[in-house]
């Protein structure tokens, strides 16, 4: 196995996160105090159970929500406060997302779904080009409806991956998906990982998908628990779960 | 190039189609009415102005029994007075012939040379009258076509007693004449009162008026008071028996357009009002259904970037395509109804040139408040939208809270679990469901507004034809005339029973109040008509004092028991104190009536007669009339019964045209709110209904939660729509009261009709929507993310 480069500067630095939400008539405390990084160049791997709190984690460094308390970096730039129209810039510019549900708009096809982010993004590919680099180039005129669970994730990642973002977040990118499609989908994010240089973020319940990591991070009821770095790295395809 | 979020527009408008239709059609109907109604109101307003501009309509109007010519300087000097144009007008009967009632009609004259200062005609055929020929007449063009009178035809004039035949030498109008009236507005069918213009020379001598005149037009200059050149134009006028004076907006023909014109324009804005307000709940609705199910593109939008006002812009553009498709529609067709709307208004105002103009501005205004009632509507959606945070969007919403449950309630026993289902579904949402049923009411007080003028107007007519008129014939005479003389009509062969009314032109005052109206004097015993008391319930005449109309004693600020002056407007102007013995409830006019013989006060004992009321015998009625025409003194023949024929006849197309119409109107509302609802019912409870399914219920049962809630909320609807429409109706009514009241009267039938029409277009729309229950994919349901 070849090992990938050392992990690069810290671009994204979350300190001492919490996070209580009510849901119904029940306040949820969904993170107790996390402090944890993203390195440039990395493939990070957040593993934890059904309701550990790694998705809020991860919309809270991704600027989808915002802390109780504690304080989230991008850079040198303070996150914790920032206003609707910072954060709504910061994911534009900077992140790229792909959710378990896909969260494709069913009114438009495959093109037109990644041409929603390019229209408004500042250097981005063509969509023709990101649907090319996840083997979906002749599929672009489908609208979800017409496309397999991988291929609307994959269109998914298309999608985020077309502006060129500097970070990409994935909250259970294989969690709707069968075993074979999911490694597929893996695939994808470990290609762009490597060729595009996307610091990219992988939340997963799935522990055996953090073996293709470069450093693992595990929560469990809404607190850290490990982060370490994966010296065994190993390639989508040779995952099973 | 169109960007990918409106694609989604245009995709998502498609998804949503029928929702979409009904909600233009809304819109649709609002705008045309407002764009023909504004365009009627607007067209009715500018080309009176420029009639009464080009055709120079006065300002002041008087009249007097006989004023030499000398009195003009004098009233030209007056301050204030611009211009002073005087003539002769003077009663005259036609009696009628080849099938045609006698009627009533009035000679005015024209001066001999030079061209009319005020009052001008506009000739719409043939010439003037030569000043050297005094049988030449020019003839009210209305009055013409209603009797099928021609340039060139010879017609029978009775003037002063005398019968002649006036030559026809044109057809004319006058701003003066845009509306008729000859005697009591509602025996006065439009056409029937003739108007002859007569060169002055010609004319005059025939009413001993040579180098005199007993009518007085004025114009005033910029800046007068109008009350004082009144008072003045009444001083002097005085010694020549004079009546006052009085300015136009008093002006019988420019009164009728005025209360024309104020009734279109509470139209105007109710109507309108009315459907964008239920589009502007429809489109929050819908919306906020569309937001609803989108929370998770709602989310993804908000996380790849796109701003707050991005997506608000992105959902207010979908309702503002809705608004603009129906705007569009509505603009179309309101410009297509302007002339059919303004045609309904030709057979009673005649104006040179009446043709419907659509302002730009119109336009531009019926755009806006489309899109004010897109704005309105899409407010609270676009507003839950920006709240949203990006995470919070991404989990689906948290279930409803529903309160109550546990062991069953009463309810359950009495409703059944899918009653159940309906009744918490409405306890949780109740601000939905009150607005729905808002909604389907104003449809049923729409309907309502759209039958009650008919209704009204057959109440009004039972009560003055039916209860207080009871005549079989109203002779009103040119001239008053003794007493004695009622003995030749009694004596005529058919003429059952004679009574005789006089009537004096006076001013009832009471305090610094007074209202100029005529007192009637009735014969100690009658039969023929009868007083009513404000319950509609005959009442005796008292046995002294004068008997007020109600809104005449409420203007004064009198009941009964006070003493009011009457001044006698002829003669010698005498003023008598009376007691006001009664108050009665009259429909039309304000008026004070008083036993014949208390009225010798004013006449010295001497008893005249100003109209006659004839009992005839059933087959007689034909001839009486005939030998009516024949004697002199005979102004004005009319039937009662035939008057409510006519006005029935001619009425009734109208009014039911117009009560479609709004039927039709109200349907579109009645449809687009229930199918609306329907469709956002069905799809929350796609899962629930789906879930039903599969657990083994029939069509049939999932169907009692469906239209069970929209079954509701019609019932609640319909007396709720009822009140309302009475409401509006006496709100429709509030015209001017001193002329002519309506009872807001509505029939049984038109609240049948109204919930009938709402039930059945509520029905409709349950068809609609059972049918997509029909066609529920049971498995594809379950498995959509909810």
């Amino acid at each position: 196995m070849t090992a990938r480069p050392e992990s690069g500067e810290e671009v994204l630095r979350a300190i001492n996160v919490s996070k209580i939400y009510r849901m119904g008539d029940v306040d949820v405390h969904a993170v107790r105090g996390v402090t944890v990084s993203l390195h440039a160049g990395e493939l990070m791997v957040l593993v934890g159970a059904s309701g550990s709190g790694k998705s809020t984690l991860l919309n809270i460094i991704g600027g989808l929500d915002t802390a109780t308390s504690g304080r989230v970096m991008y850079r040198d730039q303070d996150l914790t406060h920032a206003t609707d129209r910072v954060l709504t810039n910061f994911r534009r510019d900077h992140v790229g997302f792909v959710f378990q549900f896909y969260n494709l708009i069913p009114s438009l096809t495959a093109r037109e779904n990644v041409a929603l982010v390019t229209e408004i993004a500042q250097n981005p590919m063509t969509p023709e080009a990101a649907l090319d680099v996840v083997a979906l180039g002749d599929r672009m005129d489908h609208f979800p409806a017409q496309l397999s669970g991988g291929e609307q994730q994959r269109v998914a990642i298309a999608r985020a991956i077309a502006k060129r973002p500097e970070i990409l977040l994935c909250d259970e990118p294989t969690g709707a998906l069968d075993f074979k499609t999911g490694v597929r989908v893996l695939e994808v994010l470990e290609r762009i990982n490597h060729e595009l240089g996307t610091t990219t973020a992988v939340i997963t319940h799935n522990a055996p998908i953090s073996a293709m990591a470069t450093r693992v991070v595990t929560m469990t009821d809404g607190r850290l628990q490990s982060d370490v770095r994966n010296t065994n790295i190993r390639k989508a395809i040779e995952i099973e779960w | 190039m169109v960007s990918a979020l409106d694609r989604k527009l245009l995709r998502d408008l498609g998804q949503v189609r029928g929702q979409v239709l009904t909600i233009c059609l809304v819109v649709a109907t609002g705008i045309t009415g407002f764009i023909a109604m504004q365009g009627a109101y607007q067209t009715l307003q500018q080309t009176r102005a420029d009639y009464y501009r080009e055709y120079r309509f006065p300002e002041v109007f008087a009249s007097a029994r006989r004023a030499p010519n000398r009195v003009i300087d004098e009233l030209r000097t007056l301050p204030g007075v611009s211009l002073v144009a005087t003539r002769v007008v003077e009663p005259v009967l036609l009696p009628g012939g080849n099938g045609n009632r006698p009627a009533s009609g009035q000679i005015v004259t024209i001066s001999d040379h030079e061209r009319q200062p005020l009052n001008r005609i506009h000739l719409t055929r043939g010439r003037l009258p030569d000043p050297v020929r005094s049988d030449e007449a020019v003839l009210l063009e209305h009055y013409a076509e209603t009797h099928d009178i021609h340039v060139g035809d010879h017609i029978p004039v009775v003037i002063n007693g005398t019968l002649q035949n006036l030559h026809i030498t044109g057809l004319g109008m006058s701003p003066e004449f845009v509306l008729v009236v000859g005697g009591d507005m509602l025996s006065s069918t439009p056409g029937s009162h003739a108007v002859l213009w007569m060169r002055y020379s010609s004319i005059a001598p025939a009413f001993d008026m040579d180098g005199a005149f007993n009518d007085i037009a004025i114009t005033l200059q910029p800046g007068a008071s109008t009350g004082a050149v009144l008072s003045a134009v009444d001083r002097v006028l005085d010694p020549y028996g004079g009546f006052p004076a009085f300015a136009r907006n008093k002006h019988t023909s420019d009164h009728f357009i005025e209360s024309e014109l104020a009734g279109l324009q509470a139209q105007v804005t109710i109507i309108p009002l009315i459907f964008l307000s239920v589009a502007a709940f429809l489109l929050n609705t819908v919306l906020g259904r569309i937001v609803e199910l989108q929370r998770p593109q709602v989310a993804t939008l908000k996380a790849v970037g796109y701003s707050n006002a991005s997506i608000g812009l992105h959902f207010l553009k979908l309702v503002s395509v809705i608004v603009l498709l129906g705007a569009a529609l509505g603009i179309t067709l309101g410009a297509a109804l302007g002339d059919p709307l303004l045609s309904l208004y030709r057979p009673y105002f005649r104006f040179p040139d009446l043709k419907a103009e659509l302002q730009p501005i119109t336009v531009v205004i019926s755009i806006a408040i489309s899109f004010l009632a897109a704005a309105v509507g899409a407010f609270v959606s676009v507003r839950k939208i920006v709240a949203l945070a990006p995470a919070e969007a991404m989990r689906p919403a948290a279930p409803p809270n529903y309160r109550g449950g546990g062991a069953a309630t009463w309810t359950e026993y009495l409703v059944g679990p899918a009653g159940q289902m309906v009744l918490r579904e409405v306890t949780r949402r109740p601000g939905r469901v009150i607005a729905s049923v808002i909604g389907i009411s104003l449809a049923v007080a729409i309907m309502i507004i759209g039958r009650f003028a008919s209704d009204s107007i057959g109440h009004l007519l039972d009560l003055q034809y039916g209860r207080v008129m009871q005549e079989d014939i109203t002779v009103a005479l040119s001239d008053p005339i003794p007493a004695a003389d009622i003995d030749t009509f009694a004596a005529m062969p058919g003429v059952r029973h004679v009574e005789a009314i006089n009537e004096l032109p006076v001013r009832i005052s009471y305090g610094s109040r007074s209202r100029d109206v005529a007192v009637q004097g009735w014969p100690e015993e009658r039969r023929l008509r009868r007083l009513l008391n404000r319950d509609g319930a005959a009442m005796m005449m008292p046995s002294r004092g004068v008997v007020l109309s109600d809104i005449l004693a409420e203007r004064l600020m009198v009941s009964v028991g006070d003493t009011v002056d009457i001044e006698m407007m002829r003669g010698d102007r005498r003023t008598v104190q009376v007691a006001v013995s009664g108050v009665v409830r009259d429909m039309i006019g304000m008026q004070g009536y008083m036993r014949s013989a208390d009225m010798f006060v004013f006449t010295d004992g001497i008893e005249t007669i100003t109209t006659l009321l004839l009992d005839v015998r059933p087959g007689a009625i034909a001839a009486v009339e005939d030998r009516l025409r024949d004697i002199p003194s005979v102004a004005g023949v009319s039937s009662p019964a035939e008057a409510r024929t006519n006005f029935e006849e001619q009425q009734g197309g109208m009014m039911l045209g117009m009560s479609l119409v709004l039927a039709f109107f109200a349907s579109i509302i009645a449809i687009g709110i229930v199918y609306n609802n329907a469709r956002i019912v069905l799809s929350t409870r796609r899962r629930d209904l789906a879930s039903m399914r599969v657990l083994g219920f029939r069509r049939s049962e999932i169907s009692t939660v469906l239209l069970g809630e929209l079954a509701l909320q019609v019932v609640c609807a319909l007396p709720l729509g009822m009140w309302l429409g009475k409401q509006a109706t006496s709100a429709l009514l509030a015209t001017d009261p001193e002329n002519f009241r309506m009872p807001a009267v509505i029939s049984l039938q038109t609240y049948v009709f109204a919930a009938l029409v709402t039930v059945i277009a509520a029905a409709i729309s349950g068809f609609l929507v059972r049918r997509k229950l029909d066609s529920l994919d049971l498995i594809a349901v379950l498995k959509t993310r909810s």
